[in-house]
C-alpha cells in the first residue's frame, strides 16, 4: 500500500446546531499537514455548512465560515457537494460560498474547489476513498 | 499478563488463517448522555477478545468527557471512565483525548492545568491529552477506523 | 469486499437510514445499531423500505435489539449479530462509514 491514503471527510450535519461541523473542520485543517489525498463531502444537512451569508453576532459565537474559504490555502482542492441534497433544500450552487485553490499544474490558476456531484457519484466517491471520517 | 493472553489469541488466529487487523476507534459523544460510548466500549472489548490490535481510541467532541476521573455514577450503574481505564491497563491501550476539544470542556491533565493557571485537573488514568494529529495518524496506520457518535 | 455502513438513528426521527440506503452499493452491509435497530421492527413503515433493499446485507446489533424489547419482532432477512459479529463485519469489509 502506498503511504498516501485517500481521506474523505463526510459532513452531514448543519452548522451551529451541534459542534460537529466546527470540530470536523478543525480535523480537516490539522489533517492537511499530513500530506494525504484529501477530499471533503457535503451531503444531507451538511450542505448548510457551505451556504453563504452567516452572521453569528447575535448568537454570540465565532463565525467560522471564513475557515471554509481558506481551505484552498491548505491545498484542499476537492469539495464534493451533493446535488440532490441541495435541491431537496431549495438550494443551488449560487447559494454557496466560494471555495478556490490555485492549480499548480495550470500556472497557479485560481479554480473552484466545489464540485457538484450526483448522489450516485457521491456513493462512488465514498467507495473510492481509503478512509472515511464521518462527522 | 492479559497482553500475553492477547498475543496467544493472535497466534491462534494466524494459525487458523484469520488475520488480526489493526483497529482505531473514535468516540464523539459524552458518556451517559449518548449510547455511543457504550457501543464503542463493547466493540473494543469484542475486538480485543478476537485478538485484534487496537492501535488507538481517540476521544473527540463531547467524547472527551469519557476521560474525567471525577464522574461518580450510581453504584448500580456502569462506571464508564473506570471501564476505559481498566481496559487500557489490561491491554496497554492508547486512549487519546483531543486537546482542543478537552480544553473547551474542562478536561485537563497536570500540564494543561499549570499552563492555563487552573486549580485542578481531572484526567483519568490511562488517558492522555494530545492533538488531532493523533486521529489522522490512526487513520494512516490502522487497517480500519470506526466512528461512534450522534 | 463492500463497505460497512452503520446507522444509529431511528428512521422515524430523521432521514439517516434513507440517506445511507441511497448511497449503498452491491455487496455492502448495513448494520443497524443503537436507535437504528427500530428500522427493522415488523410492521413499521421503515421495515417495508428495508425489505425492499436489494444486493445489500442488513444486520442488527443484538444488544440494542434486546435492550429495546425487539427480540422476535424483527422482519425476516435481517441478520442479528453480537459485538463480535460487528467486529467481523468491520474487518471483512473494505471500510466503515458511520452515518452519524
Amino acid at each position: 500500500m502506498s503511504d498516501v491514503k485517500k481521506f474523505l471527510y463526510v459532513n452531514r450535519k448543519a452548522p451551529h446546531g451541534t459542534i460537529y461541523a466546527l470540530e470536523s473542520l478543525e480535523v480537516v485543517l490539522i489533517g492537511a499537514a499530513f500530506e494525504q489525498d484529501v477530499a471533503l463531502a457535503f451531503l444531507d444537512d451538511g450542505v448548510y455548512q457551505l451556504v453563504k451569508g452567516w452572521d453569528t453576532s447575535e448568537l454570540g459565537v465565532k463565525n467560522f465560515q471564513p475557515a471554509y474559504t481558506a481551505l484552498g490555502d491548505y491545498d484542499i482542492q476537492k469539495v464534493y457537494v451533493e446535488r440532490e441534497s441541495l435541491e431537496e433544500r431549495g438550494l443551488s450552487e449560487d447559494d454557496l460560498i466560494e471555495m478556490t485553490y490555485e492549480d499548480e499544474d495550470d500556472d497557479w490558476a485560481e479554480k473552484s474547489s466545489i464540485r457538484i456531484v450526483s448522489r450516485e457519484e457521491m456513493a462512488q466517491i465514498m467507495r473510492d476513498s481509503d478512509v472515511i471520517l464521518s462527522f | 499478563m492479559c497482553k500475553n493472553k492477547n498475543k496467544d489469541l493472535r497466534s491462534t488466529w494466524i494459525w487458523q488463517g484469520i488475520k488480526p487487523v489493526k483497529l482505531g476507534i473514535c468516540v464523539l459523544e459524552g458518556p451517559y448522555q449518548h449510547e455511543a460510548s457504550d457501543t464503542a466500549y463493547n466493540f473494543a472489548v469484542a475486538a480485543l477478545e478476537k485478538g485484534h490490535e487496537i492501535f488507538r481510541v481517540f476521544f473527540y467532541h463531547d467524547g472527551v468527557n469519557n476521560a474525567t476521573r471525577l464522574m461518580v455514577p450510581p453504584q448500580d450503574d456502569r462506571h464508564i471512565q473506570k471501564r476505559w481505564s481498566e481496559l487500557a491497563e489490561q491491554h496497554n491501550l492508547d486512549l487519546v483525548v483531543c486537546v482542543a476539544a478537552a480544553q473547551r470542556r474542562g478536561i485537563l491533565d497536570e500540564e494543561e492545568m499549570k499552563r492555563h493557571g487552573k486549580d485542578a485537573n481531572n484526567i483519568a488514568p490511562g488517558f492522555r491529552i494530545s492533538g488531532l494529529g493523533q486521529l489522522i495518524e490512526a487513520e494512516i496506520q490502522c487497517d480500519r477506523v470506526v466512528f461512534f457518535g450522534d | 469486499m463492500g463497505m460497512l455502513h452503520t446507522v444509529n438513528k431511528s428512521p422515524y426521527q430523521c432521514n439517516t437510514l434513507e440517506s445511507c440506503l441511497n448511497h449503498v452499493g452491491e455487496g455492502d452491509v448495513v448494520l443497524l445499531i443503537e436507535d437504528g435497530v427500530y428500522a427493522a421492527m415488523k410492521g413499521g413503515r421503515a421495515a417495508d423500505v428495508l425489505s425492499a433493499v436489494q444486493g445489500v446485507k442488513v444486520c442488527v446489533l443484538s444488544a440494542d435489539v434486546k435492550a429495546r424489547g425487539l427480540e422476535g419482532k424483527l422482519i425476516d432477512g435481517v441478520e442479528v449479530v453480537d459485538y463480535a459479529g460487528f467486529v467481523d463485519l468491520v474487518t471483512e469489509t473494505d471500510k466503515t462509514q458511520a452515518w452519524l
